[in-house]
């Protein structure tokens, strides 16, 4: 009985699908997934039976968004993928559904947080240095408890410390698709080439 | 502007009717400050609540700088170290842990001060003005305040936008996966378990459902009824052959038993004859 008997090879056809379909199946994909579905999730998943290209796919979603123009929800692309969000106009009055107010953080946590984001890779000695303060383990921890950052490695001096980064979370949760679409930082004054004598 | 402020103070009072007492705008090491220190520029009433909100030295150099509108890069150290100094003081009494890292910001600004009070060296092209070093690092301090306020702008997950949900319709049944299995396996899998079971097999010790000692009354008496001039009965006649494979055992073991204790006897005439029974004489 040790003999192995090869199976046969069954042959899935991929099958056709139409663009209503496909623009019906993908729109409830998205509302149906716990988060932003990317395109390749979507054909690694719903779409896997049917042969598709990106461009037919991407299509699709252009027409959805256009269908949901002048609506309470919209599609937007985010880092992870697609997600139907509350129009932003809508903001406002929406607000009184939900009782807990939005978590506010703190100044100290923001500057953390903006330093990771603008100078990633940083290990915690760097922001302390542009900061001038200590930056408190519970920041970092609040960060990490919510995966806006992860370590992505360590910085090869004394202590060996970890290098943190922003994450896809990160982008979804500010409704950005990459770093690149981060506020564009201050420009540094060039000190002027001899300053003033000092008033003593 | 301050001087403004306290006359304009002293002009209400004086329109009202009573004479209030002066209370004290602040209490600092017990000694109560009844007119604002001149060197301030925000109500000494508030100062807690802004001293708390200082994201650290930096934050509070730069909050001096800009509040007097001097220029970041021509940071005249004299007045600005007096102010931050004025500062310390009052954070040395309200968050002791906190001064710590205030103080040595105010060591780094007596430190520039210092230098820069010291005699001109005469090859002045290389000399670094000690005060570059901290003036790049109050930009690079303003230049993290922005981003932060400017991620803070951004809309935010829970606050500013709310997601659109769906759940799945009525009746949806989860994808099973069903396993292939090949004939094969099958019956590898059959093998398997017959080994293990044989490996396993227990002997089971039953209670013979025929018993020997009532068959030997039953033999005996049978031998009893023949006839006295033919006593023998056939050793084959004495079987049941519709009791199956274990009656003739029981009855076959009656036999053994009955010959052991000598009540019966068996006589085979020739090789190979047939065995005849009868009681024992």
């Amino acid at each position: 009985m040790s003999e192995i008997i090869t199976k046969p090879k069954i042959k899935v056809y991929k099958q056709a699908i139409d663009d209503e379909k496909l623009k019906c199946l993908i729109e409830a994909a998205i509302f149906v997934n716990n988060g932003p579905l990317s395109i390749k999730e979507m054909k690694q998943t719903i779409l896997m039976h049917y042969h598709l290209t990106n461009k037919r796919i991407i299509g699709q979603l252009d027409k959805l968004s256009e269908d949901y123009q002048n609506r309470g929800i919209e599609l937007v692309k985010v880092a992870s993928g697609y997600r139907f969000q509350a129009a932003s106009l809508l903001n406002e009055d929406l607000a009184h559904l939900f009782k807990e107010k939005a978590p506010r953080y703190s100044g100290a946590l923001l500057e953390t947080l903006s330093l990771i984001a603008y100078k990633q890779p940083i290990t915690r000695g760097e922001i302390e240095e542009i900061r001038g303060v200590a930056v408190s383990s519970n920041i970092i921890k609040t960060l990490m408890e919510r995966n806006w950052i992860k370590t992505v490695g360590h910085k090869e001096v004394p202590g060996r410390p970890a290098l943190y980064a922003t994450t896809n979370d990160f982008l979804d949760y500010f409704s950005l698709k990459s770093l690149k679409e981060l506020p564009i930082a201050l420009e540094i004054e060039k000190p002027s080439t001899s300053m003033t004598t000092p008033s003593v | 502007m301050m001087i403004d402020n306290i006359l304009s103070d002293s002009q209400r009072s004086e329109q009202g009717e009573m004479q209030q007492q002066v209370l004290p705008l602040a209490l600092i090491r017990g000694k109560a400050f009844i007119e604002k220190p001149q060197d301030l520029f925000i109500p000494p009433d508030a100062l807690e609540v802004i001293l708390e909100s200082f994201e650290g030295p930096l934050d509070l150099l730069l909050y001096l700088i800009r509040k007097q509108k001097f220029d970041i890069l021509d940071l005249p150290i004299a007045p600005i170290t007096k102010q931050y100094m004025e500062y310390v003081e009052l954070m040395k009494n309200i968050k002791l842990e906190l001064a710590a890292e205030y103080l040595v910001m105010a060591a780094i600004l007596a430190e520039i001060k210092s230098r820069l009070l010291l005699p001109k060296q005469v090859i002045e092209d290389e000399e670094i003005d000690p005060r570059a070093e901290l003036v790049r690092r109050l930009q690079e301090y303003e230049i993290t305040k922005h981003a932060a306020a400017e991620l803070d702008k951004l809309p935010r997950l829970e606050r500013d936008v709310h997601l659109a949900d769906a759940t799945l319709g009525k009746g949806f049944q989860f994808r099973t996966i069903d396993a292939e299995v090949g004939l094969d396996e099958l019956l590898n899998a059959l093998q398997d378990v017959m080994k293990r079971n044989n490996a396993l097999a227990h002997h089971h010790i039953q209670k013979e459902v025929l018993s020997t000692r009532e068959r030997m009354a039953f033999v005996l008496n049978q031998l009893k009824q023949a006839p006295k001039n033919e006593p023998f009965i056939e050793f084959s006649q004495l079987f049941q052959i519709k009791e199956g494979k274990q009656g003739v055992v029981v009855t076959f073991l009656a036999i053994l038993e009955l010959l052991k204790e000598s009540l019966i006897e068996c006589i085979q005439s020739k090789v190979y004859g047939q065995i005849q029974v009868k009681l024992k004489s």
